[in-house]
């Protein structure tokens, strides 16, 4: 045995395999789950180049959701609207809002920012923009962190019962969002509107999501006007939010108030896992789309 | 274990089955989502074949070079070869782990430190990151940047930049190496560096694809040349062959068409030209230092008085190491009439190893018309039996 000939016998046992093909959907995923570290290295660089110049470097990521808290506070003190710790409750969706929204506006852009990478080098394609939804999800961990420390300070009680069902929203939530990245990402190679047409939905999305009200305040608005409450549950975020709220915020009605239904945590579960599986479907088509680009990514940059 | 178990030699590590790549190329840019739609129904495109049905199967441990000028497919094919282009028809198939080269240091973030683009870098092509790890101070001595490892490669040399670009892919064990173009950057140091670990390569059985348009790093490194023109494959066969080959189709396509045009009733053509010395009964070359003469076979269709010799030695990549003609050597070429021969002497041949070919024309000095021009008419060779290396020879003795 020596190291000389090697190379020579694994190369003989290996399979001869093409080099560019349809993936399955299953094989897609090994494949990913074969770059994960690349999806990791990636990701990490994503965090060191945002940083890098920065002395106080991702602090800068903590900073941002005590900074809103604040902002949030007086402005609806101004405004006399809302109720009891406003601000906590607009957190409750605005940290995983702006993990989806950050995700799916740097993950679009993915491809086409590394042009010269993906017409040079063979690797899966899908890590770029899944590298972006890596990068948004670290920050979204670093904001909860610091949220938590508010919530330690402000002695605020959370809903012991409802929390556990928090792993659970932010894995739907990853879902959707690698999902809806994927299919972007390759949408914006072939046009370059994709981009600016996504900007404006996330903001029109963002409205339509119960960050800033509260579910049940919208469900009779809606009903009033002949449609059914449910249909908000058709937006994945809602449901994933609503979650975060019921646990976070902690209560379902305040000073007379109703904020969220008063189902119990499996009511909420179910509805996580409606979302669940319309996200695996998302996911799975995006992966079936992402393939049939793949081929000619490295053409149409 | 023994060498019993190595593949056969004769396993393909790479059969290139048949391949085209037809580009689209749209006559105007369409991308924008307006475009798309007012476009719909409307062909914009134009088709490129890129690649036409293009064959060939390499086997496990060889080392081919890919030749071909700008715009002949080499690099597209490469990276069908790569699994970076899917091809249009057709499949390449492939076995073990590829490590492709197609620009070095593609990747690489400029505010990013030497060290964390290694491991980035190494991600993209597929290494586990504790193997990097393990092998991190090997590259970084292969690159010679020990002292700049953690500064941003923004602050690196371009030489600097591809040193630790190709160290990061050598050191990744790959079965099938791909380069492109890649090996004539940096400092001789590291060219020599380059090319030892590409002789290792070799030696281990590793298969290396080479893409090039210099035909010395072929002769250099390659077991078996194959040559691109427009798409398709021209010839794949040994070096020496392809090579020439490809030179025929470079001035095939720039240079004699024009000639053979003027040329057409010119009253002079050079025949048979061949290079002659002492030694040639035991040995095709000639040592360095001796002679070689050139004997050259003119007919004309009518007396042609005062014809000027113009002659070229070159080096096979074409560059010109020595320009006379007959007038400038105060030689007269005596009038032809019918059959004729000249025989020019070329004495104490102060070249190192190589094969030198030469260029010929004849101009009649009266109307200065060019008679007939002959390029690579014949060569002859050199065999370094000295230990010196380059191009020219010199007497040096040393003294102390």
């Amino acid at each position: 045995m020596t190291a000389l000939n090697q190379p020579a016998r694994r190369l003989a046992s290996n399979e001869l395999r093409p080099m560019a093909q349809r993936r399955s959907i299953p094989r897609h995923v090994r494949e990913i789950f074969e770059f994960r570290e690349l999806l990791a290295s990636l990701t990490r660089k994503e965090l060191t180049v945002r940083y890098k110049h920065s002395a106080l470097g991702f602090v800068w990521s903590m900073i941002q959701p005590l900074f809103l808290l604040v902002v949030y506070t007086a402005v609806f003190a101004i405004l006399g609207a809302g109720f009891p710790r406003f601000a906590i409750w607009v957190l409750c969706g605005l940290l995983i809002w702006t993990f989806a929204a950050t995700a799916m506006l740097t993950a679009t852009t993915s491809i086409t920012a590394n042009a010269s990478l993906v017409g040079k080098v063979k690797f899966p394609r899908a890590i770029l923009p899944l590298a972006n939804v890596g990068g948004a999800l670290t920050h979204f961990l670093l904001q909860s962190a610091a949220f938590a420390g508010v919530l330690l300070v402000t002695r605020h009680s959370v809903d012991w019962t409802y929390m556990w069902l928090l792993p659970i929203a932010l894995l739907v939530a990853v879902l959707v969002v690698s999902g809806l990245a994927l299919l972007l990402a390759p949408l914006n190679v072939m046009a370059r509107d994709t981009m600016h047409l996504l900007e404006l939905l996330v903001m029109g999305w963002f409205w339509m999501t119960p960050i800033l009200y509260q579910y049940e305040r919208a469900v009779p608005f809606l009903e009033r006007h002949g449609v059914p409450g449910e249909v908000l549950l058709l937006n994945p975020f809602t449901s994933i939010i609503i979650t975060f709220q019921r646990a976070i915020y902690g209560k379902s009605e305040i000073e007379g108030i109703i904020l969220l239904p008063d189902n119990g945590p499996f009511w909420y579960l179910g509805i996580l896992l409606a979302t669940g599986a319309g996200a695996l479907i998302i996911m799975a088509l995006a992966l079936k789309v992402f393939d049939r680009a793949d081929a000619n990514l490295a053409e149409a940059l | 274990m023994s060498y019993d178990d190595a593949a056969p030699s004769g396993t393909e590590a790479i059969v290139v089955d048949n391949v085209s790549k037809v580009f689209r190329i749209s006559t105007t840019p369409v991308t924008s989502l307006k475009e798309r739609l007012l476009g719909m129904g409307r062909s914009h495109y134009k088709e490129f074949p890129a690649l036409t049905d293009v064959e060939f199967t390499i086997s496990q441990g060889e080392t081919v070079g890919i030749l071909g000028h700008n715009g002949s497919g080499k690099s597209t094919l490469l990276k069908c070869i790569a699994g970076i282009l899917t091809p249009t028809s057709g499949q390449v198939l492939a076995r073990g782990r590829l490590a492709s080269l197609l620009e070095l240091g593609a990747g690489f973030h400029p505010d990013l430190t030497g060290r964390e683009n290694v491991f980035i870098n190494a991600a993209f092509l597929g290494m586990p990151r504790k193997e990097i790890a393990n092998r991190f101070d090997e590259i970084v001595d292969f690159a010679g940047l020990e002292q700049f490892i953690d500064e941003p490669v923004k602050h690196y040399s371009s030489g600097m930049y591809v040193r630790l670009a190709f160290a990061v892919a050598v050191n990744l064990d790959p079965d099938v190496l791909l380069v492109d173009e890649v090996l004539a950057v940096g400092d001789e140091v590291f060219q020599l560096k380059c090319m030892s670990r590409i002789k290792q390569f070799q030696d281990e059985g590793r298969t290396i694809v080479l893409v090039t348009h210099a035909p010395e790093t072929v002769r250099q490194v390659c077991d078996r040349a194959i040559v691109l023109d427009h798409g398709n494959l021209v010839i794949d066969d040994e070096p020496g062959k392809a090579i020439r080959v490809f030179r025929e189709y470079i001035h095939g396509t720039s240079q004699t068409a024009v000639d053979t045009k003027a040329l057409v009733d010119s009253p002079l053509a050079v025949g048979d030209v061949q290079i002659h010395h002492d030694h040639e009964s035991v040995r095709r070359h000639v040592h360095v230092g001796e002679s070689v003469w050139v004997d050259i076979d003119i007919t004309t269709t009518r007396r042609v008085d005062d014809a000027v010799l113009d002659l070229e030695v070159t080096d096979n990549e074409g560059r010109v190491l020595y320009h006379v003609d007959t007038d400038s050597l105060d030689a007269r070429i005596a009038p032809i009439d019918g059959n004729g021969s000249i025989r020019i002497d070329i004495g104490r041949i102060g070249l190192l190893d190589g094969e030198f070919p030469i260029n010929l024309k004849l101009i009649e000095r009266s109307t200065g018309r060019m008679l007939d021009w002959k390029e690579r008419a014949a060569s002859f060779e050199v065999l370094n039996t000295t230990r010196a290396d380059g191009t020219v020879a010199f007497d040096v003795t040393v003294r102390s």
